[in-house]
């Protein structure tokens, strides 16, 4: 297959591709506008209302931001994170030169190699909370698949678990908090602790809200299995273990993975409301300080928060959604 | 004489929530070693009943199974099943189907290369060489039905037990089918247990037909040997007198003496 038809394949290429080809150009250019135009006209019209609206209310910070101002701390956070970047450089540099002196003057002598310590920036937030959505998200899966499995083969377990999973399934993260947090304080003592308390308390309570979706989807997935596929395996005589990995497993794949994404979904927007309690140093510490900050900008970079938070929630069901195409032999489980 | 396949007064009775449903009666059936026989009734008679106490899928509430002078109450590839609706991986192709098969069978009984062998030769046998690699929801209900097929042969059962496998099939298809499966009948001269409820299929492929009576309490009504000489061709028996003689008596038996009743009574397949 040569690039350009593999291009065309591509529905975002498609219509461009066939513009160029020649083909039936009227048709396309509509196909164009329908796909393009009316998004990019929807959100000009969005930023459009935004701008105004937000001129006509003062709050005790100022005005509310616009589109523009808010552009103008999404690029004063860019800068911030350029000028830590070289005084980080620089600080490595000048504690290498310095060693390096020390050492050539006496080659016996301690040198001390110090980390730099700045303030956070913005990407570093974003990184933060990214990781600790996946470990909280991670670690819901690896209790809520097995669980999910256990729960959909067995009736029993399933009319046990069912009462449980419909009233921890609405609670809400800030409920979850306290609790996580206590329980983290006393249970989690160490002199040298690997993570960060606040860590621990953001990704458990990520954990804790987000496993029920996934628990839900592969129990409905595994207790859906066709009992022909079922009766194959009996008469393989396939053992249980074999049976949940052969059968079992792979049946439940779309269902599973459905949960997963919905899980993710559920976890990043829990996580936000955790660490501005917990005090993780990720983006929901970011919207708080800035909350507790109180300057002018303080609105603005809140602004520019939930746009990040808006736009990688995006990402990560999208990424979910390939992931779920990919391990998916069900293809029509995909649509949602 | 002892039977190959012993269907030995078996009852059963299922629990339904308006207390107990009686399918079968004392069903009794002696198969010889490497016969084609079909049970025939009308739906909800209980033939699939019968099949799934063989294939050790459902326990007969009385009496018992002997396959080879030992009884059997549990389901076992040497009893394998070929389902109404191929019921195939839909994840793993036509090669990776039977080779699921083969591999949890052959473990340590033959090598890998003796393996793949045996899978290309059983999907060779039902004429799917072509489409090794595709995977169920890329081909047609036919194509997926001589998977099934292939996949239960070459569990290398004792017996093979079809439930209904052309069933959901187009006529032309199946008659295609059908003639694989003599085809493949004639050299491997497996015993067959066949459920179907078409007449024609019945009397083109069978050795005996057994005709059951209709539930509740279903039991066997009525054994037809079929004596036409093998091979046998579709076109041929068309203006055969006995081959329509035959097929004359099972018609008379479904639709005269064991007509559905027009009440029917609760359903179990």
């Amino acid at each position: 297959m040569n690039v350009v038809s593999k291009m065309e394949d591509l529905r975002i290429f498609a219509p461009w591709v066939r513009i160029i080809k020649g083909e039936n150009r009227r048709e396309q250019v509509n196909v164009l506008l329908r796909s393009l135009g009316v998004p990019i006209l929807a959100f000009a019209l969005f930023l459009g209302i935004w701008d105004s609206a937000a001129k006509s209310v003062v709050t005790s910070l100022g005005q509310v931001p616009g589109p523009s101002q808010v552009f103008e701390q999404a690029k004063g956070l860019w800068q911030e994170y350029r000028a830590e970047s070289v005084k980080e450089e620089k600080f490595y540099e000048r504690q290498e030169k310095r060693n390096a002196k020390k050492l050539a003057e006496n080659p016996d002598a301690t040198v001390k190699w110090r980390d730099y310590r700045g303030r956070t920036t913005y990407p570093q937030q974003i990184l933060t909370s990214l990781y600790t959505v996946f470990t909280g998200f991670i670690l819901a899966s690896l209790i809520a698949v097995p669980l999910g499995i256990l729960t959909g083969l067995s009736q029993t377990l399933n009319n046990a678990m069912n009462p449980i999973i419909q009233i921890f399934k609405p609670v809400s993260p800030l409920a979850w908090l306290p609790i996580v947090t206590m329980v983290v304080s006393a249970v989690y003592v160490s002199d040298d602790p690997m993570f960060e308390k606040s860590f621990v308390t953001s990704a458990i309570t990520v954990m804790l809200c987000c496993m029920w979706p996934t628990l839900i989807n592969t129990a409905v997935g595994v207790s859906s299995i066709s009992s022909d596929l079922l009766n194959v395996a009996k008469v393989l005589r396939l053992s249980w273990w074999s049976k949940i990995i052969k059968v079992v497993l792979p049946s439940a794949i779309p269902m599973i993975f459905t949960g997963m994404r919905m899980s993710l979904g559920v976890g990043w927007m829990v996580l936000i409301a955790a660490e501005m309690l917990a005090q993780n140093p990720g983006l929901g510490k970011f919207v708080w300080d800035e909350f507790q900050n109180g300057s002018s900008n303080s609105l603005g970079r809140i602004m520019v928060a939930v746009l990040t938070i808006g736009f990688i929630g995006f990402l990560l069901d999208w990424m979910m959604l390939q992931l779920q195409k990919y391990f998916s032999w069900d293809k029509s489980a995909v649509s949602r | 004489m002892s039977a190959h396949l012993n269907i030995d007064h078996v009852s059963m009775e299922f629990d339904t929530p308006s207390g107990k449903f009686k399918a079968l009666e004392n069903v009794n059936l002696k198969i010889k070693k490497g016969e084609f026989v079909s049970l025939i009734g009308h739906s909800g008679c209980g033939k699939s009943t019968v099949l799934n106490i063989i294939a050790g899928l459902y326990q007969a509430t009385q009496g018992g199974i002997v396959l080879d002078g030992k009884e059997v109450s549990e389901p076992g590839p040497e009893r394998a099943v070929v389902f109404q609706n191929h019921s195939l991986f839909p994840w793993l192709t036509a090669y990776e189907n039977v080779e699921l098969a083969v591999k949890q069978i052959f473990k340590g009984k033959k090598s890998k290369a003796e393996m793949k062998e045996w899978i290309e030769h059983n999907l060779a046998l039902v004429h799917m060489s072509h489409a090794l690699h595709k995977k169920p929801d890329e081909i047609s209900g036919g194509m997926k039905q001589r998977v099934g097929i292939a996949r239960a042969l070459a569990m290398e059962p004792t017996v093979l037990l079809m439930d209904e496998p052309f069933g959901a099939l187009d006529a032309l298809t199946r008659s295609h089918l059908q003639d694989s499966l003599m085809e493949i009948q004639r050299d491997l001269k497996n015993t067959v247990v066949m459920i179907t409820h078409d007449v024609d299929e019945a009397v083109l492929l069978s050795d005996r037909i057994v005709m059951m009576s209709n539930g509740p309490a279903a039991s066997v009504g009525e054994i037809l040997d079929i004596d036409l000489p093998r091979p046998r061709h579709r076109l041929e028996l068309a203006d055969n007198p006995m081959y329509n003689k035959y097929r004359a008596d099972v018609l008379r038996f479904l639709h005269e003496r064991h007509a559905k009743p027009d009440v029917p009574s609760s359903k179990v397949a």
